[in-house]
This record gives structure tokens, sequence and C-alpha cells, in this order.
């Protein structure tokens, strides 16, 4: 049965890879992000792969007023996957501490407060599933972006506070946790290693809203480096620079 | 737009480039990169020599914007970004009665690359070049966005234009209707040469492509299958298995016994009598697609593809350069031997109507000297090497090749007076310099 897909940040290249692949086989999508003209092209581009419905709307984390709109055009049993985010460069923010709230509004609380807004209608419905975007990144405070890190360790603490929530009326929370992916936000980053395609990275996030997964790491490896990552102590890692 | 030291390489590996490239994702980066420093654009890197290379400079990576912006089955036409692939354009469309009009040997080539060498595919004595179903093409030059539409001197020159007019963002295309998602496939053994000419010429097949034993001499010289296929519905086609090539082949895998041995086996294949089958679209127009990265199949070093294409009247030439190769025991298994049409769509566009003649080389030295030789014999048989092939051409010859050079020169100009926009291959065969 087909479902609609309301994808937050849609312009970013693992969302266009998850919408793609949501249209092929015939959900109805609901493309939300701040550069239309863009959304509108992977709109027509997802209509023709197969999708019940394709449209864009204007969605800004940082403008609440933008919010009602997103959830007027989803129908039936509404589903969310919010790929939304920023990460200046850590250097930029340490010079410009103003920065920070920008960050934590695109990475946490802008998609926070939407999901706040959906999950009534997930608990109406007694279905759907969100999907949140998380990062490595967040799992441990990092001299490199820690400001990013924080906003998203921020938004997984609120998506496993979520899940506990809509479990009880029937919806789900996957938090996924992708390592290195080739994406625009990426490319040319020094000391990259590992990476994944965009379109690993959503064939592993429909797996895991499959069978109902909690918390993912995409490629699944990550677990374990983020494991080993985590068991260092801290008056160790305080003095490196990974 | 960040950017991205690499070192890359064309389909062929022979050459190769370092330098930075970008890979915007969407439209308003490439206005912004075009509009900060112009570089020139890249696909899928399926041309075999250095027409996608540009080393110590910049180049746009379009392999991110691949996203179809509208299809409209009445007219029979679909806009799409111009790093859609060939290939995934004609799985989409084929189930809805569609295919892109021309169709190069690999699904990989993408929109932009297939524009900016105006391909030719295996219904060229039909249809034409790519270029000439190209009914507009959304360009950023180094002077900002045009919007270019048939008919025009910027359009001609943008077509088999080799990039250098601008970073093609998008194109209108006009398809071709088709009967479904199979093809079938006629095969017939061709004992030589002389039969084969004449074949090709007979053909009114939509597709007619010929497979070459460039290994075979003497009264064998130039034998080989002919192809000639119709796409159909409602037929069962052959299961087909892909594959991928890891890591370079050694150097004695391509040796001409092996060579030798084999195409005895792919000639021995079609039966005495030929033989029809039904096969997956794919499967017809991209063969070599199933087996991924079959270019490490000729080892590190690489490899070189010689295409000409030569005058009919000219044809006993062709076949003193087929013997030459046939003779040299240099030739790999893959050679292909096909009768074009006059269609071709820009000033530097490669068809003329006779027949062209392609074969791939191991990189060695002895078949660098080979196809410098035939090169010569190209430029004497009133021919013209295939840029999208070349690696080793000298400047002075292939603008000869080309009579309308002049042409494409006096529009490059005008839009990208700064020389923003070279590649290897325009500098390598000085085709910016002035006459």
């Amino acid at each position: 049965m087909s479902e609609t897909w309301i994808i937050l940040g849609a312009t970013s290249s693992m969302a266009r890879a998850m919408a793609r692949q949501l249209a092929e086989r015939g959900d109805a999508l609901v493309l939300a992000g701040r550069d239309m003209p863009d959304l509108e092209a992977t709109a027509s581009d997802c209509q023709l792969r197969g999708a019940a419905d394709a449209r864009a709307v204007r969605f800004d984390a940082r403008d609440p007023s933008t919010f009602q709109a997103i959830l007027d055009a989803a129908e039936g049993t509404v589903n969310c996957a919010v790929f939304v985010g920023s990460m200046p460069d850590q250097s930029l923010i340490d010079a410009d501490p103003s920065l920070i709230d920008g960050t934590v509004m695109d990475s946490f609380t802008g998609p926070a407060r939407f999901l706040q807004m959906l999950a009534p209608v997930i608990e109406d419905k007694g279905a759907g599933v969100v999907v949140g975007v998380g990062s490595v990144a967040g799992d441990r405070g990092r001299v490199g972006n820690y400001v990013y890190g924080a906003a998203k360790a921020g938004f997984a603490t609120y998506l496993s506070g979520l899940r506990n929530r809509l479990t009880r009326a029937g919806g789900h929370v996957v938090t996924v946790k992708p390592g290195f992916v080739d994406t625009a936000m990426t490319w040319g980053i020094e000391g990259m290693f590992l990476v994944a395609t965009p379109d690993d990275v959503a064939r592993d996030i429909l797996k895991a809203v499959k069978k109902r997964r909690n918390v993912i790491y995409t490629p699944f490896f990550w677990r374990y480096i983020m494991a080993i990552i985590k068991a260092v102590p801290e008056p160790i890692f305080k003095k490196m620079s990974i | 737009m960040r950017w991205n030291t690499a070192e890359y390489s064309g389909w062929g590996r022979a050459l190769t480039a370092s330098g930075q490239l970008a890979r915007p994702e969407r439209a308003s980066a490439v206005a912004a990169l075009m509009d900060e420093e112009p570089a020139p654009a890249i696909g899928n890197r399926r041309s075999y020599g250095d027409a996608c290379l540009n080393d110590g400079g910049r180049a746009v990576d379009m392999t991110r914007m691949d996203r179809v912006l509208g299809f409209d089955p009445e007219a029979g036409e679909i806009t799409v970004e111009a790093g859609v692939e060939l290939g995934v354009l004609s799985r989409m469309l084929a189930p809805k009665g569609f295919l892109p009009a021309v169709m190069p040997g690999t699904g990989f080539a993408t929109v932009g690359g297939a524009i900016a060498m105006d391909v030719h595919g295996k219904n060229h004595h039909h249809a034409g070049s790519f270029g000439q179903h190209v009914a507009e093409i959304t360009l950023q030059t180094p002077k900002g966005e045009r919007v270019v539409g048939e008919g025009t001197d910027l359009f001609r020159a943008t077509v088999g234009g080799l990039g250098q007019t601008g970073v093609i963002v998008s194109a209108k295309l006009r398809l071709l209707k088709c009967k479904g998602d199979v093809i079938v496939v006629t095969e017939r053994r061709v004992p030589g040469w002389d039969d084969f000419l004449a074949l090709l010429d007979g053909s009114d097949a939509t597709y007619t492509v010929g497979w070459i034993d460039a290994t075979a001499t003497g009264t064998k010289l130039g034998r080989g299958i002919l192809e000639e296929a119709e796409t159909g519905s409602g037929l069962i086609p052959s299961k087909s298995t892909a594959r991928r090539i890891k890591r370079n082949a050694p150097g004695w895998a391509l040796s001409p016994g092996i060579v030798r041995a084999f195409n005895s086996l792919y000639y021995n294949r079609v039966p005495r009598s030929g033989r029809t089958s039904v096969k997956r679209l794919q499967d017809f127009f991209f063969p070599l697609d199933r087996i991924h990265d079959w270019n490490k199949l000729y080892g590190r070093r690489g490899f070189h593809q010689f295409q000409c294409v030569v005058p009919v009247d000219a044809a006993p030439a062709l076949r003193a350069m087929l013997e030459k190769i046939a003779t040299s025991g240099l030739a790999s298994p893959l050679a292909v031997l096909k009768r074009m049409g006059p269609g071709r769509a820009g000033f530097m566009s490669f068809p003329m109507e006779g027949y062209t003649l392609a074969c791939d080389f191991r990189n060695v030295d002895r078949s660098t000297r080979l196809i410098r030789d035939l090169e010569q014999d190209v430029a004497e048989a009133r021919g013209r090497l295939y840029l999208a092939k070349d690696a080793l051409a000298r400047g002075a010859h292939v603008r000869a090749m080309y009579p309308e050079h002049g042409d494409w020169l006096a529009e490059v100009q005008q839009v990208d007076p700064d020389k923003a926009l070279v590649t290897d291959l325009v500098r390598r065969l000085e085709l910016r310099a002035a006459p």
C-alpha cells in the first residue's frame, strides 16, 4: 500500500536518494526545503519514477511559520524523514559564537519542533514512521565539530524520547547515524575514509524502516568504530585529535 | 563551492589528469561557480582519451545533476539534467513506449557528454546523430545562462563542441517511439570484407552494427558478425548477468594468441545459417556495460581506441587500414564496423556519410606507433578521427579533418574569450588557437 512521506531537507543528496527509492515503489512524497526550484526538479523526477504524487513545499528549520502547511500537504498514513542540519566549520563558530544558534536550530530544535507537531497526527492514526538522521559526530564531542556534534546529540536524545512516546500509539522512530557519506557537505573535505554513497544510505534506511529498527549506523561498521571511540577514557580522549 | 583535488582519467586510462573538481548538485550551484571561476564540465568520463581531462586546472563534475525535469508523452519530449545517464533514461522510458533517439555503445554516457560529443549509435544510418534530436540546451556560459535553441550558431558550436561553450545544465530531447522493452536481434556470419560492406549497404534494419574480427588476415580479412535489430514487445528476453572486473588484468591477458582464439570462438558461436534471438534492450545497446570496469582488462597502462570514418568511395583505404591492424597482431577483440549516414548536428560533429571502423589497442609503444600511422591514412582518405576516442592525434591533421572548425572557433571565442573552458584535448590539438 502506498504511503505518504514528508522529507525535510529534501535538497540534500541523501534525501534525494531516499525520495527516488520511495518514488520507485509508488509512495507519495512531500518534498520540503528552502530551494524551491531544486525541490520542483526533484518532484518531477520522482513523479516520472513512479511516485503516486510528489510536491514541493517550503520548509525553513529557522522559520516555524512554514511548518503547518507541510503537515496540511500530507494525506493518509504520514511518515517523515528528517535530513536537515548544517555544519559550519568549527573555526567559523569559534570566531563568531552567534553561529551556534543557527546550527542548533537547523540540526535540532527546528526539526524537533516540527516533529512535535507531527506526533499527534501519528498518534491519531495509530501509524506512521519518523526517520531522524543524526550523525556519528553526535556520539562524542570532538574538537573538530563539537557544536554540530552537540546539536546532533540533542536531536538523537529527542528522537529516543519521541520513539518512547510514539511506540505506545503504534508509531515508530528510527534514528540513523551515517558515517562519512559522499555528499556536497563532505566533498573536498580531507581525511574521509570508508565513504558510502547516498544510495547505500537510503537503502539502509528503508531496510531499517521495514524491520522497525531503533538506531542504525550506516554503513553498519560505524557502530563498531563509534563503539571504540566512545570507549576511549576521557583523560586520554581529551588529548586526542581525531 | 568546495573543490576536491583528484587524479582522474578517461575510459582508456592511458592519460590522466590531476586537478580540482567541483560536483554541484543544483542548478544554482552551477550558476554560482561559473560566475566565480568558469571551468569545463565533465560527466561520467566515458570518453577514452583526454576530452574529459583538465590537467592542472579545474573541472565541473556534473554526475550529481541527474534528474528528469519534465516528460511530455504527447510531444514525445523529455527534459533532463545533463548528468542523467542514457542507460537509466532508456530503462525508464522503454516501458512507456519511448527511447532516447540515439544511444552510444555505453549506457553510462551522460546526456551532457552525448551532446558535447554529438554521439552516434547503431541507428545512425536512419536517425542521424544525438544532437539532431536535441530541441533545446540550457547552457551556463562564462557570460551567464543561455537557453540555446536549434538552428543557432551557438547550438551548432555546443553540439559536438567538446564543452567549449559552457557547462550544459539541462536539455530537451526528442524521443523515439519504440514497441517495448525488448529487442529482436538477428546475427549473421560475414565471411569477409566485401560481403560486409555489401551487407551494411543493403541493411534497412532500424539498428545495424558489425563486429569485426580484427585479427583475421588473408581471405578471412574483414570477417565478422552482422547484427540487425528491431525493438519488440510481449517477448521474453534471454537472461543476462552482470560482472565486475575488480583489478587490472596482467599484460598477457590480451596477447595476440588469446585474442585470435577468442575471436575465432566468438565468430563461430553464431551458426553458419545465422540466428535470431530476443534480448533485453540494454544487452543489445550496451553489451559491455554488463562487465563493470571492463577497461581494467587492459591492465595498468590502459588502452587506446582508434575510431575513424571515411567517405564511401574511400572504402579501399579503410580496407588497407584494417589489413594493417590485422597483420600487426595488436588488436583486441573489440572492433566495430558500421555504415554511417550523413547526419550531424554541430560544427565539430564526427559523423560523415561513409564507413566507420573502431578498434581497441592495449597501450604499448607499438600500438601508439600504429595508431599514429593510421591517423595519416585517415587524413589521406579524407576521413575523420573521433575526438571522443582520440588521445594521440596531432592538431594540424585533426583541424584539417573538421572543415567547420573555423565556424566553431569563432562562436566559442565569443562565449569564452578568456579560454576558461579549455581541456587537455583542446590544448593538445590546439583547437582554440587562432588559425
